[in-house]
């Protein structure tokens, strides 16, 4: 397969380069272990209500937006299951807002890491050429390089999904809400970021989903070695 | 993996101490200026501490003197949701026959002036009323109109020592306490609430005397109390978390 032409690899790639900088394995890595803690949190947090409202507030008495076909954690839901599933939502919740300090933190730095070194402008702004010229087809582009759809899936994740998903998560605290309503108000309520909260969420499920397809197609041993060691793609598995 | 030599090593184990030892003395800092100001919640030991921590200190430099949102009368949920409570026991039992004519508040500890009051007595302070949120940990929520004594005038008429930092609160069902640091005792909006909806607080929504904290998740409106400890430690309440609910692990402040 060719390299795309519209993005040469950078002339400072030699053989002996790391594809991922240290910096960038080891917060990648954290912020994974995370976003696994948040959506197995998540998911238990959802299972004590798994109906969703719009506006400032709803409960079992008002109409749901949707529900999701899922038994609950009280028996307070009706959810037409016959039985209620165990009470996870302390600890869940403990370790939801752990995972998401950790992550918050992890993330910040990684902005900063990737403004100052120019680790967006390089890997994840697209070309001047891309954006005009685009050629979508090219989607086999090689080290250290990412094509147009890559660069703006993961520009778009961690620019506008994860501030949207830190957002709709503040917007359901009422201390935070008390401090800064138009959070809140914005949104069209409590309810409603609740509800945006689970839809961002389902986004970034799609996007490791997809991510977690993409790595197995490019050759899963090749690129979880250049995650976890640095080292370059030894060529065996090359798709 | 490239070769590295033993200064290299060297060097790296040393930039390493130094950056830990660092850290260390700025994390030890930090944890001494935050216990002095009152920013760890007693729920901070333990695998949850750090992130209990920091969400508790982080809103508390934050929003110590927001107010919490105020809804119009429209607003106002057409069906608001009690959610079950457990036995009420025997002596509630009797104290709804005679229409809570002997419920009383007992309030103690680090006050100059102890004593009990009854509805009455507490309906006589000053009032206020409010429209706002009160949200169920579980997901849920409703608004309305809540009617009460807010609490810093009852600890104005005690007489709260300068040492108070913490407000216990007990149900009449003995598995259910609560406490809230003096940011919440003091706020204007933490209401010893007894009507509801523009009526008599029903026994369902935690008649005829609810503690309302609207800037965190219900739990902390503890409904049927009968009894406020002011204290300057709460080690010395149950497991010495705070609460009934971190012992059942639940977070002590629910700010979230």
């Amino acid at each position: 397969m060719a390299v795309s032409t519209l993005a040469p690899p950078s002339a400072s790639v030699t053989a002996h380069a790391s594809r991922h900088s240290t910096f960038v394995r080891i917060t990648h890595w954290i912020t994974a272990l995370c976003f696994l803690a948040l959506l197995i949190t998540g998911v238990e947090i959802l299972l004590s209500h798994p109906r969703f409202y719009w506006g400032e507030s709803g409960n079992v008495l008002d109409a749901p937006l949707f529900k999701l076909p899922l038994p609950a954690s009280r028996a307070s839901v009706p959810t037409g299951y016959r039985y209620v599933l165990a009470d996870q939502n302390g600890w869940s919740r403990s370790l939801h807002f752990e995972a998401a300090w950790a992550s918050v933190f992890t993330g910040l730095l990684y902005v900063a890491y990737g403004l100052l070194t120019g680790h967006f402008r390089r890997n994840l702004l697209p070309s001047r050429d891309e954006v005009f010229l685009p050629d979508l087809r090219s989607v086999t582009v090689r080290l250290p390089s990412y094509n147009l759809l890559q660069r703006l899936t993961y520009l778009s994740v961690i620019f506008l999904l994860f501030p949207a998903v830190i957002w709709t998560g503040l917007a359901m605290s009422p201390a935070i809400a008390s401090a800064s309503p138009s959070l809140v108000t914005v949104l069209g309520g409590q309810q409603s970021a609740r509800t945006l909260h689970f839809f961002v969420s389902v986004l970034l499920v799609l996007f490791v989903i997809v991510h977690i397809a993409m790595v197995t197609r490019a050759g899963f041993q090749n690129r979880m070695r250049e995650m976890i060691t640095g080292a370059p793609a030894t060529g065996k598995d090359q798709a | 993996m490239s070769k590295l030599s033993r200064r290299q090593l060297v060097r790296t184990a040393v930039k390493t101490a130094i950056a830990t030892a660092a850290g260390a003395s700025a994390l030890a800092v930090a944890a001494s200026l935050a216990e002095r100001y009152g920013l760890i919640p007693p729920d901070s030991g333990g695998v949850y501490g750090p992130g209990e921590t920091l969400t508790y200190a982080t809103q508390r430099l934050l929003t110590s003197h927001a107010l919490a949102r105020e809804f119009s009368p429209h607003q106002i949920s057409k069906s608001p949701f009690a959610n079950g409570v457990g036995p009420l026991g025997d002596a509630f039992h009797r104290s709804q026959q005679a229409g809570f004519s002997d419920w009383q508040l007992t309030v103690d500890g680090l006050v100059t002036r102890p004593g009990s009051f009854s509805l009455a007595e507490i309906r006589s302070l000053p009032a206020s009323t409010q429209i706002t949120h009160l949200a169920c940990e579980e997901g849920w929520s409703y608004i309305a109109q809540w009617t009460g004594t807010p609490l810093f005038h009852l600890l104005r008429h005690v007489g709260t020592l300068p040492q108070a930092r913490y407000i216990v609160y007990r149900s009449i069902q003995p598995r259910w306490w609560e406490s809230i640091d003096m940011a919440d005792a003091l706020h204007p909006q933490t209401l010893l609430t007894y009507n509801m909806n523009a009526g008599d607080l029903p026994v369902k929504f935690g008649g005829p005397l609810r503690m309302r904290v609207p800037r965190q998740l219900a739990y902390k409106s503890l409904k049927y109390i009968t009894r406020l400890t002011v204290t300057d430690n709460l080690k010395s309440f149950g497991k010495g978390l705070g609460s009934s609910e971190p012992e059942s692990g639940y977070s002590w402040y629910a700010g979230i």
